[in-house]
């Protein structure tokens, strides 16, 4: 197998100074569903608003279809080309700087975003909890942001540590309330029945389950982040592929519980707008206990996925800078703490600017449209490498099955997921693309210059074919 | 083929560089937020009578907006408030070929950069 990592770091007193090879399959589960888990206790169910409760269900589904065909080319990709950055590296060593710059975007964004998103519903649900006149969520949400950018600055096995934790308690509390209410019988707690009647479950027909696609994604959104650690992770070709198919095969079971809860407890209207469906099923319930576990639980899956996500971010970023299509001074790793610091430093700003004005679901379709961009590019991206690398050129980590069918089938449904998108959010797919292009322009034709071309290709590989 | 040798950037380039993606970012992305132009195209479709079933409310229904702190006044314009998918096609057109022209911008300047690198790469072997 050929496995090559990427030897990084920044100069310290002479001494070559990189990122530390401490994480185990375990912290990889953890980072994709300590990410990932939020989208359990809010976001998805704005889909049942922008389809009914019924489109809800189906875009779980065929979305999860969706992440399933990204675990498997990712993992295959991934276990080949190890290095930090994840999906930043594989666009350079299969595409080209262009698309390896943009996928580092979309990356920063996806991230940065989601964070923005699960420091806005920490705080929001902080305010609705005190039930205080007056009291406003920014204290909170700044609070979160800072604290966290902190605790990523002072280390990641210390980070991904605390998201093991609370990850697991997260996922914890769901499971206990899908036991709690008897599933197995309909009327005594929960009734799906009266909720999702054959008049409501798809108030706007075939357009809204189409529509809900956009939200859909938030079930999942972020899991293909367990590649942002390969640089940190002591067996890569083993544990990326493993925690990642471990973690989606969590977040499926999660996301059929958390559907099967609310979609029984309350009317789609109103599951469709609130911030926590997964607490306000708590309260529901009549249960004290669950409504606190509930609230706590999703307090911390926020903090789980925004801890997360400041890993990610910075780490895309940090690449960037190490290439030079940024300025090289984010290149920096801490001599301490051996983290890059100054892109947590520098990115913690515009998540508090982006906090402070954002309502949750434009925050959440921000990190989407980043996602969407992304799983576009990787539906092309496998097809190039296979053409580039046939099997059996190179040693691969893992081979993923059924080549070229997941490629396709996660280009469609990207492609159905923009036009999702289209349907009542075209206004923010315009201003994202916008940005993307300029910033393409601006990198292509200026930027470029600064990049060392040979250096951008650090795998063993022989020559590309074609080229 | 001679091996690229970029020019080194001054401190003020870099610093100019990373205000020109600051910039970038905050016009196109916060600029539209602040300025109230994204979010969800929603309308309220409004009801003269405001009672459980004209709002399309059953029993069971009404009793969990009543738990959730609702009346049928305060939950009308919850439950009015919605998506009209009406295709607007000329957008439509325009937001695909502006989708498709990035992504056909992307790739191709990517392969010309791509062949600079594997040129640069193998030929110095």
């Amino acid at each position: 197998m050929t496995v090559a990592v990427e030897s990084t770091g920044t100069a310290v007193n002479g001494d070559r100074v990189s990122l530390l090879r401490v994480l185990g399959p375990a912290h990889v589960w953890a980072l994709g569903v300590g990410i990932v888990l939020v989208g359990e206790f809010t976001g998805w169910n704005f889909s049942a608003d922008k389809g009914g409760t019924l489109a809800a269900l189906i875009v779980c589904w065929v979305v999860g279809l969706l992440y399933t065909s990204v675990a498997m080319i990712d993992s295959e990709v991934t276990s080949t080309v190890a290095a930090a950055g994840g999906q930043y590296a594989q666009a350079k060593h299969i595409v080209g700087p262009l698309m390896a710059f943009n996928v580092a975007l979309f990356l920063v964004f996806a991230y940065t975003m989601l964070e923005v998103s699960d420091a806005i519903l920490l705080g929001d649900t902080i305010v609705a909890k005190a039930g205080v006149d007056g009291l406003t969520h920014n204290s909170f949400i700044a609070a979160t942001i800072v604290v966290l950018a902190w605790l990523n600055y002072r280390g990641v096995l210390m980070t991904l540590n605390v998201n093991f934790v609370i990850t697991a308690i997260a996922y914890v509390s769901i499971v206990i309330l899908f036991f709690s209410v008897s599933p197995w019988t309909q009327g005594a707690v929960l009734k799906l029945n009266e909720l999702v009647t054959p008049g409501n479950a798809l108030p706007y027909g075939w357009i809204g389950v189409i529509a809900a696609f956009q939200f859909g994604i938030w079930y999942y959104l972020g899991i293909e982040g367990t590649t942002q650690a390969a640089e940190e992770v002591r067996s890569p070709a083993r544990s990326l592929p493993y925690g990642t198919m471990a973690g989606m095969i969590t977040l499926l079971i999660a996301a059929a519980m958390t559907w099967y809860v609310c979609a029984s407890l309350m009317p789609w209207e109103y599951l469709g707008i609130t911030p926590y469906p997964l607490w306000d099923a708590g309260k529901l319930t009549g249960s004290p206990l669950l409504e606190n576990l509930l609230f706590i639980a999703t307090l911390l899956a926020a903090i789980a996925s925004a801890n997360g996500c400041i890993n990610d971010a910075a780490r895309a970023w940090f690449s960037l800078g190490r290439d030079r299509y940024l300025p090289s001074w984010f290149s920096a790793v801490h001599p301490k703490y051996r983290t890059p610091y100054r892109s947590i430093l520098f990115l913690l700003p515009i998540a508090l600017a982006f906090a402070f004005i954002a309502d949750l679901n434009q925050a959440i379709t921000f990190s989407i449209l980043s996602g969407v961009l992304q799983y576009t590019f990787m539906s092309i991206n496998i097809m190039m490498f296979r053409k580039k690398w046939p099997l059996g050129t190179i040693r691969r980590g893992y081979t993923h099955p059924f080549h070229p069918l997941p490629a396709i089938v996660l280009f469609c449904l990207c492609v159905v997921t923009f036009f999702a998108i289209f349907l009542g959010f075209g206004s923010q797919l315009s201003a994202m693309v916008a940005f993307y292009f300029l910033i393409s322009v601006w990198f292509h034709f200026y930027r470029y210059k600064f990049v060392r071309r040979g250096d951008q290709f650090t795998m063993p590989w022989p020559k590309p074919q074609g080229y | 083929m001679s091996r690229y040798t970029p020019p080194e950037q001054s401190k003020a380039g870099q610093v100019f560089d990373i205000a020109v993606v600051v910039v970038a970012i905050f016009v196109a992305l916060w600029l539209p937020l602040k300025l109230g132009l994204a979010g969800a195209a929603k309308s309220i479709d409004a009801l003269d009578a405001k009672t459980w079933e004209a709002l399309g409310q059953n029993p069971t229904m009404a009793s969990i907006w009543e738990k959730l702190g609702y009346t049928p006044e305060t939950a009308h314009d919850v439950i009015q408030n919605r998506f009209h998918y009406i295709i607007d096609w000329p957008t439509l057109i325009i937001m695909a070929v502006v989708l498709i022209g990035y992504f056909v911008f992307l790739f191709r300047a990517s392969d010309r950069e791509y062949r600079d690198v594997i040129n640069e790469k193998f030929d110095d072997k």
